[in-house]
């Protein structure tokens, strides 16, 4: 299994954000993380890529323990923070080039080059940052993150804010990266789900209340569409 | 860590912040050494840099809080300090990666200025009549207090968001532990503490190593003071995890 979560607890304050889940991806497959805002979605790919340290319990990625060996889980993550951080001034290829250097890729113009036609960057590739439209810079988020060809694919709500035709395009790429590395997105898209996702996992004030192959899931609640097992599943208390 | 490093480089020189810092250090000082009639070398008569190595920790104190301000604050206003520490580099390569950025800057600002001392040499009654020494002391100081300032801006920077409350922190620093500390020895009950309180400023170090004597108890006071800086803005940065 490339991720396996047992018993994360995350506690902030009195607020408990992430509250004993466990769960397990591996590769070939996307997995959707769904749950309303605050339940716990960004908090759990945060401790993921050991932005911050859960409370109790244990992660493992690619069998490396995130607590235990932080720079070995990083080496195998890529991961597009909620809201896409970038740094606006730079230009596209010398934002690219600066995670070259950061994870030592030997060959940086050929990985380079790759990427941009993987993202779809061919044309503003020569831009700054802070010229580019909301969904290049998305794209811009998502090269970043798959540059060094990890095997692990964190994406916080990576199609948030773009137009239609841009969702498309991020989606049919998600969709190729998954057929052979591991992927987590979340959303609270459901068409989103329907579209990319092989498992999916809900996830409500912290708590993992549903958790399986999507067919299954929809197996299970006959003749009603995801989003209505969405709302049930975490509008019950 | 050479990674950060370049790409703050590269930061400094795409935002115009390093070519503004370096034209300002330079007008001022210029303005300071050659046209102001208080402190010019022409008016003075003596061939010697002393007004501007006393002016320089002053114009320091404001550029350099000026350089390292947006160093983290801006990183964690913009969440792309989130993008920096899920990366495989530890928050002590992301702090000296940016440190030693600010420091070449400060070298750079300064290695124009050595025309001044190339003037002052010609302009020597007899020709190149200088205390070299004294010159060469004072730029090792000036960059030491430089590397000091540096580390105190890096560490206001990481206490928040905000760029213009890390500015006006690190000025206050650099202030309080450049001439503060000489202050504080003057207070009457302090007294007894004097030479003590002295020794914490910078001023007094500086001082010592202008003189052109590189004496071992400065260059420790100067790394030590770096280390410790950096290793607060260390911990600053590490208390995402506590």
């Amino acid at each position: 299994m490339s991720i396996s979560v047992s018993n994360l607890y995350k506690d902030y304050g009195q607020q408990k954000a992430v509250n004993g889940i466990s769960f397990e991806a591996s590769a070939g497959k996307v997995l959707g993380f769904l749950g309303p805002n605050g339940a716990g979605k960004s908090t759990t790919m945060k401790i993921l890529t050991c932005f911050i340290p859960q409370t109790s319990g244990s992660a493992r990625v690619c069998g490396f323990d995130v607590t235990e060996a932080p720079m070995e889980v990083r080496k195998n993550i890529g991961y597009l923070p909620e809201n896409n951080p970038l740094y606006l001034e730079m230009y596209v290829r010398e934002a690219l080039e600066f995670i070259c250097n950061i994870h030592q890729i030997p060959e940086k113009k050929a990985r380079i080059k790759e990427v941009i036609a993987l993202t779809g960057l061919g044309e503003e590739q020569y831009k700054k940052i802070s010229a580019l439209s909301k969904g290049y810079r998305q794209r811009v988020g998502l090269a970043q993150a798959i540059l060094p060809d990890p095997q692990v694919l964190i994406l916080d709500e990576p199609t948030s804010g773009l137009d239609p035709n841009q969702v498309l395009g991020i989606r049919s790429l998600i969709r190729d990266l998954g057929k052979t590395k591991t992927v987590i997105l979340s959303t609270h898209i459901m068409q989103e789900v329907e579209a990319v996702c092989d498992q999916v996992i809900i996830i409500n004030k912290g708590k993992i209340v549903a958790n399986g192959e999507l067919n299954e899931l929809k197996m299970e609640y006959p003749g009603r569409s995801l989003e209505e097992i969405f709302i049930e599943l975490t509008s019950a208390n | 860590m050479l990674a950060i490093f370049y790409k703050e480089i590269g930061s400094f020189f795409s935002s115009l912040v390093a070519y503004i810092t370096i034209a300002a250090f330079l007008v001022i000082t210029g303005l300071f050494l050659w046209v102001f009639p208080e402190s010019s070398i022409l008016d003075y008569g003596y061939a010697g840099l002393d007004s501007f190595f006393n002016i320089a920790p002053y114009i320091f104190m404001f550029l350099i809080p000026a350089i390292t301000m947006r160093s983290f604050a801006e990183e964690r206003k913009d969440g792309t300090f989130e993008l920096l520490a899920t990366r495989p580099v530890t928050d002590y390569d992301i702090v000296v990666g940016k440190f030693l950025a600010s420091v070449a800057i400060i070298m750079l600002t300064l290695i124009p200025t050595f025309i001044y001392y190339i003037t002052v040499f010609q302009l020597g009654v007899t020709k190149g009549n200088v205390d070299t020494g004294a010159v060469i002391g004072s730029y090792i100081g000036l960059f030491l207090l430089g590397s000091v300032f540096v580390s105190l801006g890096l560490f206001a920077s990481s206490l928040g968001k905000n760029q213009v409350i890390a500015f006006t922190i690190a000025v206050f620093l650099c202030f309080l532990f450049f001439s503060g500390f000489d202050s504080f020895s003057q207070i009457l009950s302090l007294q007894s503490f004097s030479s003590f309180l002295t020794g914490l400023g910078i001023n007094q170090h500086y001082q010592s190593i202008s003189r052109g004597v590189l004496d071992t108890r400065d260059l420790i006071y100067f790394l030590s003071f770096c280390a410790l800086f950096i290793l607060l803005t260390k911990t600053i940065l590490g208390s995402r995890k506590w």
